[in-house]
């Protein structure tokens, strides 16, 4: 026994010990990070952001140099801080604020203090920076926008938050991430590859030379310099267009899915979104909820399309074989179903063929189609989920698959949508129950974008490409497969011709008759859509919205072309009117409609979106001229923003 | 016979055990001193160019022992120890002060500690008094002086100030046990450092509780299961004895400590976790044991080792470098050479015929033991920061030799044996 305790001491301290190694070692991680934290600094370079072309190689955005003042915490010495703020051009108390917050977030991770100076705020506290331990400057490299517009599809970069920290941990505190548009959407390719360095430090926390003789240090490699589809002479029209009216533009080049412009109204200056000023305009622009000017009306707004939805009414009949071209359907100022109730129409000849029909814009041809549509199928479930099916053809009802982050799906229903409507089995439903989707109106809803694109896949006759922004990559030079892809619609291409043809008719003998351009064979189809919004509890009727879908030139055509404009009236008073003109300018190139272009450049709508602020009943639909007093006596901070 | 059979009989496992721990230990001392900025690799003022010398000084050493009659160190044991005590007292005359303390004779550039010496002249006085025919450790007498052996030394080496070295001296209560000292002594001494403990974790009122406490549950137990009753004087004197024990170390703590030790116990007591602090150094070391890994980073590729992030780590320190460079398989074959190297030396002194031989071998292990229980418990966080090398491994002229001389007269002792009987 006594020869036995010290071995047996000996041993279980090898035990003990050989446990706690393992635990330290192996079991526990969290000291691997730990050192790499003490005794390694990390200096990063960060490389030019790629550069944005149009697709006629003029330059959007290119970048302009940006200086962070950096601060690690713990490293900070006492300094003479009244000549700190002085050189910072602020006041002593944001800088303890700002310290504060910066020893909260964490004392060793470098942070910014003051983000984002110019260039000549730089010079001055360069040379004095050496008297401030604990701070450094970091060069960043920020954006500068050529072009006033385009803010919708550019998007913006900012600061990384803690959020994205958090999920993503390529970013660190202070760097810039693309945050919406195609800086969000080409973020990897855009931002390049920061340089790293690693740097070996003492305990005193001075720099004692590369870490393993930089092994592990890069060199930045610079973002790579994208093309967009985007024209932007057009786009910029199409925003010239807008002023003083709410809506959008999406123009399509049907042959590639080549999104030729994307207009939002209201939009803003990009270049409000730069610098130390942006937090500050962004909240600006975030708050305005009226006229919701980050609100991209081409991709997120949902609306009834109205009468150009008739086209698809009528190819969906045709492919099911229950009309043809050749058939004439009398209309008695409206079509009349079930119990004496009537979906009124206006005055035209009668009766109509598809062509006329079309061009017309007769209700009760299009509700007869579309009720032969859905009632050729032994239940409406079938009939109406054939009818999706078709519409799903033209990529309705869903996202678009575009390459801008941001969308709505739009709304086709299914037969499950009525059944949880009516109640079904509870309450039976019919295809007059939804007659009102023969139209346009009813529960059917659209993006602009959507309707560009299936005006798009009408004017090839049958097929479309994935809509997108990017062109080309410089250096990649491909672009994803999904966007030159063909997808076919369900629809025969032979049946297109006659909604064509209807479609040249809207412009030459049609609803749109007065828009015609010189030189240009345009199809087209207007369209009004009915509008409530809720005022005090009470769904009110707004002015209707105008909109308008067309390409052009009828054969081989360059562009297809979706106008919304909100409250606008009937199609062919605003939405026609600029989708003439911006086909004309894009085709091309310059004007010879100069009276439209007047009209549409002087007009506003302001009084209009007014009109349920006030609080006091309206009149809707009376197409008033406003007056440039009214526009004159607007509070000065409604004023669009420009 | 010839000569040359003689060294045949030397343990060589324990000669390549000690020869495996110096060149490991060389090997990590060059890393945590590598200084970019030398610029020959002959360069004295390296610390591992300095630590080269000291290992060839010390093979010359070994030699010069090993040639010495195994008799002459049970002969002149006493004069060893008395020379070695003198050595301490002259200290206080011609002691030169490095970092605050006056535990060197100064020679130039090097230092002579001496008490990195008085271990093993320690060693050999006791053993030769164990061995001494008239005397039986089992007798009160013999352990008081047995124990004025041992204390003197500590005694002397404390107010240096120098606790860790004089704390090494604990050791001999395993060669002691090993001799015939009742099992009492290892449960007081326990029983003492268990309180010890207890008082500065807790603090004084809770130990005095819990005691009463715990003394009145066994009073009571055994009141009901004996048919005689228990001695309650006895049980309040030992409940007494505690407490007092209780609040003199508290005194202790609060009065004759300074405050780097009050320090240092508090953070591995958990009291204090300030990791920029007073904790600095465990917590350095720690991570960088912990940064290690499996396998490490690889040798003078540690960042925690370059970054000198760990104070001393060339001394008392220096497995941390072996726990970042090396990783768990390279700390795990230290902490295994270093338990082979005690448990040899075990063996080898069980296996001695005469009393002195084995008392002073199981001296060496005891104290190699403590040795490498203290230093590496401190350096992964277990005990509090005690400031004593790691045997053949730390940096220093006067511990290796200390350490060699301790470890190669028991190999000459034990060599001899054969020979001569």
């Amino acid at each position: 026994m006594r020869k036995l305790l010290l071995l047996v001491v000996v041993m279980i301290t090898g035990v003990v010990f050989a446990g706690r190694l393992f635990y330290l070692q192996v079991l526990d991680t969290s000291f691997e990070k730990l050192s790499e934290n003490n005794a390694i600094k990390v200096e990063y370079d960060y490389p030019q952001r790629g550069y944005v072309y149009d697709r006629n190689g003029e330059l959007l955005v290119s970048n302009q140099p940006s200086y962070d003042v950096m601060v690690i915490p713990r490293e900070v010495k006492p300094l003479d801080t009244l000549e700190f703020c002085r050189l910072l051009k602020i006041s002593k108390e944001t800088f303890i604020e700002k310290m504060e917050k910066a020893w909260i977030y964490s004392p060793r991770i470098p942070q910014p203090l003051i983000a984002q100076l110019t260039k000549a705020e730089y010079a001055s506290l360069s040379e004095k920076m050496y008297k401030f331990e604990g701070f450094y400057i970091q060069k960043r490299s920020l954006r500068e926008y050529q072009v006033d517009h385009s803010a919708n599809v550019l998007g913006y970069i900012r600061e990384v938050d803690e959020r994205i920290i958090k999920n993503n941990p390529d970013y660190i505190m202070g760097e810039l991430i693309g945050k919406a548009g195609i800086e969000q959407a080409y973020e990897d390719v855009l931002r390049g590859v920061k340089g790293v360095k690693y740097i070996q430090k003492d305990r005193f926390n001075r720099d004692i030379g590369s870490y393993k003789d930089g092994i592990f240090d890069t060199i930045p490699e610079r973002g790579k310099d994208i093309v967009l589809t985007i024209d932007a002479e057009l786009q910029k029209y199409g925003e010239e267009l807008f002023v003083n009216k709410r809506g959008g533009i999406v123009a399509i080049e049907p042959a590639t899915g080549e999104i030729l412009a994307l207009v939002t109204a209201p939009n803003f200056d990009p270049g409000l979104l730069v610098g130390r000023e942006r937090s500050k305009n962004f909240t600006k622009l975030y708050y305005d909820t009226i006229a919701k000017p980050l609100f991209d009306r081409g991709l997120q707004g949902e609306y009834s399309p109205g009468s150009p939805f008739k086209t698809l009414t009528g190819l969906i009949a045709m492919e099911e074989g229950v009309i043809d071209t050749k058939e004439r359907i009398y209309c008695n100022h409206g079509y009349v179903y079930g119990r004496g109730r009537k979906l009124g129409c206006h005055s035209h000849y009668s009766p109509l063929a598809m062509t006329d029909g079309i061009a017309q814009s007769c209700n009760a041809y299009f509700c007869t189609a579309y009720r032969r549509a859905i009632e050729k199928y032994p239940t409406p479930q079938e009939g109406i989920d054939n009818w999706k099916k078709h519409l799903s053809s033209f990529g309705l009802g869903d996202y678009m698959g575009y390459d801008l982050p941001s969308g709505k799906k739009g709304l086709i229903p299914s037969s499950e949508f009525y059944n949880r409507w009516y109640e079904y089995p509870k309450y039976k439903w019919y295809a007059t129950a939804t007659i009102s989707n023969a139209i346009g109106q009813g529960e059917v809803n659209l993006t602009p974008m959507q309707m560009a694109n299936f005006t798009a896949a009408i004017a090839n006759r049958g097929y479309w490409y994935r809509p997108h922004f990017i062109k080309n990559i410089k250096g990649v030079d491909t672009i994803p497969q999904e966007y030159t892809t063909r997808i076919t619609t369900t629809i025969d291409p032979q049946h297109f011709e006659p909604v064509v043809q209807g479609m040249w008719d809207v412009y030459n003998k049609g609803t749109a008759a007065n828009l015609r351009v010189p030189g240009i064979e345009i199809c087209g189809k207007t369209g009004t859509a009915e509008n409530f919004t809720r005022i005090e509890g009470q769904t009110v009727q707004l002015t209707d919205h105008s909109t308008f879908v067309a390409f052009a030139p009828k054969d081989n055509p360059k562009i297809a072309i979706a106008v919304f404009v909100e409250n606008g009236y009937w199609g062919s008073r605003w939405a026609g009117k600029i989708a003439s003109l911006m086909i004309e300018k894009y085709i091309k190139g310059e004007i010879t409609r100069t009276d439209l272009e007047k009209y549409v450049l002087e007009g506003s709508l302001m009084e209009e979106y007014e009109k349920p602020l006030r609080g006091r009943p309206f009149p809707i639909n009376d197409g008033k001229k406003i007056s440039a007093k009214f526009l004159a006596d607007l509070p000065k901070e409604d004023k669009p923003l420009q | 016979m010839p000569q040359s059979k003689v060294y045949l009989k030397f343990d060589w496992l324990t000669i390549f055990l000690f020869f495996a721990l110096v060149a490991i230990g060389w090997v990590n001392i060059y890393s945590a001193s590598l200084d970019e900025s030398a610029t020959t690799f002959f360069d004295l003022s390296q610390i591992y160019t300095k630590q080269l010398l000291f290992i060839v000084l010390s093979v010359l050493l070994i030699i010069f022992i090993l040639a010495i009659d195994a008799k002459f160190y049970e002969r002149f044991s006493s004069i060893i120890y008395i020379v070695s005590l003198l050595s301490l007292l002259g200290l206080f005359v011609f002691g030169k002060n490095i970092n605050g303390a006056t535990s060197w004779y100064g020679f130039g550039a090097f230092g002579l500690q001496p008490s990195e010496f008085a271990k093993a002249a320690t060693a050999l006085a006791l053993a030769k008094y164990c061995s001494d025919l008239g005397v039986n450790i089992r007798e009160f007498k013999h352990q008081i002086r047995a124990f004025i052996i041992i204390a003197l030394p500590a005694i002397l080496i404390v107010p240096q100030p120098d606790p860790g070295s004089a704390l090494i001296y604990a050791a001999f209560i395993f060669p002691l046990y090993r001799e015939g000292l009742h099992f009492v002594y290892l449960l007081l001494g326990f029983f003492a450092a268990a309180l010890f403990v207890a008082t500065l974790g807790l603090g004084v009122v809770w130990v005095a509780l819990g005691v009463l406490l715990l003394g009145a549950l066994i009073y009571l137990y055994n009141l009901k299961r004996n048919r005689k009753k228990p001695p309650l004087m006895r049980y309040i004197f030992i409940a007494l004895a505690c407490i007092g024990f209780a609040f003199s170390v508290n005194y202790i703590f609060e009065n004759v400590f300074e405050q780097r030790h009050r320090d240092r116990f508090n953070i591995v007591l958990g009291k204090e976790t300030d990791a920029k602090g007073i904790g600095y150094n465990t917590n350095q070391s720690e991570i960088a044991i912990g940064s290690g890994g499996w396998t490490g980073k690889g040798w003078t590729q540690g960042t925690q080792t370059k970054g000198n992030f760990v104070p001393e780590q060339h001394t008392d320190y220096i497995f941390s470098t072996v726990g970042e460079e090396w990783g768990f398989l390279g700390s795990l074959l230290v902490v295994v050479l270093f338990v082979a190297l005690i448990v040899r030396i075990l063996y080898l002194a069980e296996r001695q015929k005469g009393t002195f031989a084995r008392v002073y071998g199981y001296s060496v292990a005891a104290i190699l033991f403590i040795h490498f229980f203290v230093n590496v418990g401190m350096v992964m966080g277990l005990f509090p920061t005690i400031g004593i090398p790691l045997p053949f491994f730390s940096y220093g002229g006067s511990s290796l030799w200390g350490f060699t001389i301790l470890l190669f007269v028991f190999i000459r002792l034990d060599g001899g044996n054969y020979y001569y009987t």
